[in-house]
């Protein structure tokens, strides 16, 4: 049995010092294998966004111990973590993040500049990437050239650039219609079902947390609940019904 | 990364902005520019002095008339008719490191011939002026001692003077007629050129001393008298003697201040390549202020960038890049805008340069020196302005710059 990719105990994070000081999380302990698929929930101020933003490497935590892949990377320096993240973790945001006249093809190819990659090399591979989010015909278009569902599909092929096995996606519908939203979902499960990458997705709305194998509540500072999607939204129920749906169709 | 990907990626953020881009520049393009300028300026008045030197020889002495105080006011050098044609004779003779001795009177007016004028330097003096000016004809002779003693009326012409009266030659032997006193032409001078300061030295006419003073100026007097010391190590001694000499010619007592006023050419160089030097440091004063501030601007426009592109700056750190790749692309940034600058700016000094030149008639020199110097002090003004906004960006927070509206 292998290690879990991601490690968490006793993970706490204050902000400020002294009687101003803030708890954001206190003593989180979790774990999640290579390969799952889960979705964070939780109010403003649970300390949901906090928590991602440690397992994404960009912060700290004030106490505990975080390992990564087998490593732990509590400790380490703003370099290193910008090295972990390079090579480990893939973001996808809300507002897709790319840069602006810039080519879709080139923007896949950011994150590789930072790894070192070289040129023939990066441009291969950002080629490969995007035909594999569907856009083998948009490589050279800029985003005001894209759809919001295509923007994201180059945000997620840009995550993917350094062959990192977690992808983190905060919000990733957030800015987008119900039938690119579901493009978008679809496109996770398959990236997910089919080279076995784990996803983290944070959401406020259920019906995308439906697309999930698991949700994780934050309230807090701490996790509520940590239970399969299928018994937080049972088939058939409400909104969650849809993409439930759709995701049994999309798996052949 | 490597840096050819950090130039791109820096090229790509000015083009962004072009206009902004450029008057961010516009600081250093206008240091730089003064920068070459002020040291071409600099140059070309000390070759121009150098080449004077030279043509001249060092070993020129020239006395002028001392000043006329009239009621405690000096009325300047020249304003006195101290210096008499005896002078010359007395100072040839007396003096024996003098090589050679001559007056010169000099009155611009108009020379006729047939259907041609002229207006000209007419210059009164003698054969040994020749020698003093280390001179020669082209055409037909000088006029001799004898001919100045009987107050012939003949001429010498500069070249400039013949081309302009006689375009078809046939200058010598043919008559010149300044203020209506006829003059024969015996000889033309040989082609000097300009001095190094734009003034034609060929655009003048010769005629015996004694004819100016007689028939042209009614001047008892002469303006100056020319000294040309036998080698140039004698010229302190000459001017010694020429001195103690002058004063007994002049009948002064020993608490008399001189009537005149004996100077080395090396003199009158000294202060025409102070008072370049000046001008000169004026305009890097300008240069230095013009860098600082071009500084500043980039500094300013860099923190904006920052700024603005913080979500950017937030996402490549998310993606991974370290500090020192942000660092390094903004400090590329500045770099970039700095040589852009620097090399807009060398153009600009070279043009106010030859402006300067054609305009002014200044003499300038454009060096590879003051090119490279303007182009290094851009480069270094880009780096040493660049740097605080670049670490300001290494230094942001990755989630609080993802975060940032």
């Amino acid at each position: 049995m292998s290690d879990p990719l991601i490690d968490v105990h006793g993970l706490t994070k204050v902000y400020g010092e002294g009687p101003a000081a803030v708890e954001a999380l206190r003593g989180i302990d979790f774990s999640l294998d290579q390969g799952e698929f889960i979705a964070v929930m939780g109010p403003s101020g649970s300390g949901k966004s906090t928590f991602l933003h440690l397992l994404g490497c960009l912060d700290r935590p004030t106490a505990g111990s975080y390992r990564l892949d087998g490593q732990e990377v509590s400790g380490l320096s703003r370099d290193q973590l910008a090295a972990i993240r390079s090579r480990k973790i893939g973001f996808v945001f809300q507002s897709f993040n790319l840069l602006a006249r810039t080519s879709a093809l080139e923007n896949v190819e950011l994150p590789m500049l930072y790894a070192g990659i070289l040129t023939a090399e990066r441009a291969k591979r950002a080629q490969e990437l995007l035909g594999r989010v569907g856009l083998s015909d948009r490589l050279h278009h800029r985003p005001n050239e894209l759809s919001g569902g295509q923007q994201q599909r180059v945000a997620i092929a840009r995550a993917l650039a350094n062959g990192a096995p977690l992808i983190m996606a905060d919000e990733p519908t957030g800015n987008l219609d119900s039938a690119s939203s579901v493009e978008i979902m679809t496109l996770f499960r398959q990236l997910n079902r089919d080279q076995g990458i784990t996803v983290i997705l944070v959401t406020h709305a259920t019906d995308v947390a439906a697309w999930s194998d698991r949700i994780v509540s934050f309230r807090d500072g701490l996790i509520i609940d940590n239970r399969p999607a299928a018994e937080v939204f049972p088939a058939g129920r409400g909104e969650a019904a849809e993409p439930a749906a759709l995701r049994r169709e999309a798996a052949p | 990364m490597s840096l050819m990907v950090l130039i791109r990626t820096a090229w790509m953020a000015l083009q962004r902005n072009v206009s902004r881009s450029l008057l961010t520049m516009l600081g250093i393009i206008i240091g730089v520019g003064a920068v070459i300028a002020s040291m071409a300026i600099g140059a070309g008045a000390q070759a121009a002095v150098l080449k004077q030197i030279e043509s001249l020889g060092a070993n020129l002495i020239v006395i002028t008339p001392g000043s006329v105080t009239s009621g405690g006011v000096s009325l300047g050098s020249g304003t006195r008719t101290s210096l008499q044609l005896s002078d010359v004779n007395g100072i040839a003779k007396n003096v024996p490191e003098v090589a050679a001795a001559a007056p010169y009177s000099q009155i611009n007016t108009q020379a006729v011939a047939g259907g041609a004028n002229w207006f000209t330097s007419i210059g009164g003096t003698t054969p040994a002026w020749l020698t003093v000016e280390n001179w020669s004809l082209s055409q037909g002779r000088f006029f001799t001692d004898d001919e100045v003693a009987k107050v012939a009326k003949v001429a010498v012409l500069g070249s400039t003077v013949a081309a302009n009266l006689f375009p078809a030659g046939g200058a010598v032997g043919s008559t010149v007629v300044i203020k209506s006193v006829p003059f024969l032409v015996l000889g033309v001078l040989t082609s000097k050129g300009q001095t190094g300061f734009g003034r034609d030295q060929d655009d003048v006419v010769i005629v015996p001393i004694t004819t100016h003073q007689q028939r042209l100026t009614g001047q008892t007097w002469v303006n100056t008298i020319l000294l040309s010391a036998s080698t140039p190590d004698t010229v302190p001694g000459v001017i010694d003697s020429t001195e103690r000499l002058m004063r007994l010619l002049h009948h002064l007592a020993p608490r008399d201040a001189d009537d005149f006023t004996i100077r080395n050419i090396a003199n009158v160089q000294q202060v025409r390549i102070a008072t370049s030097q000046t001008q000169a440091l004026l305009l890097a004063a300008v240069a230095v202020v013009s860098l600082v501030v071009g500084g500043i601007g980039i500094m300013n426009i860099m923190l904006v960038s920052v700024t603005e592109r913080t979500r950017e700056i937030g996402l490549r750190m998310a993606v991974g890049a370290r500090g020192r790749h942000i660092l390094l692309q903004f400090l590329i940034e500045a770099l970039m805008m700095a040589s852009a600058g620097g090399l807009i700016g060398i153009g600009l000094g070279v043009g106010i340069s030859s402006v300067v030149s054609l305009l002014a008639h200044w003499p300038t020199v454009i060096t590879a020196f003051s090119i490279l110097l303007g182009f290094v002090s851009a480069e270094v003004t880009g780096i040493v302005f660049g740097f605080y906004p670049a670490q300001r960006a290494a230094a942001l927070d990755p989630i609080d710059a993802l975060r940032y509206e």
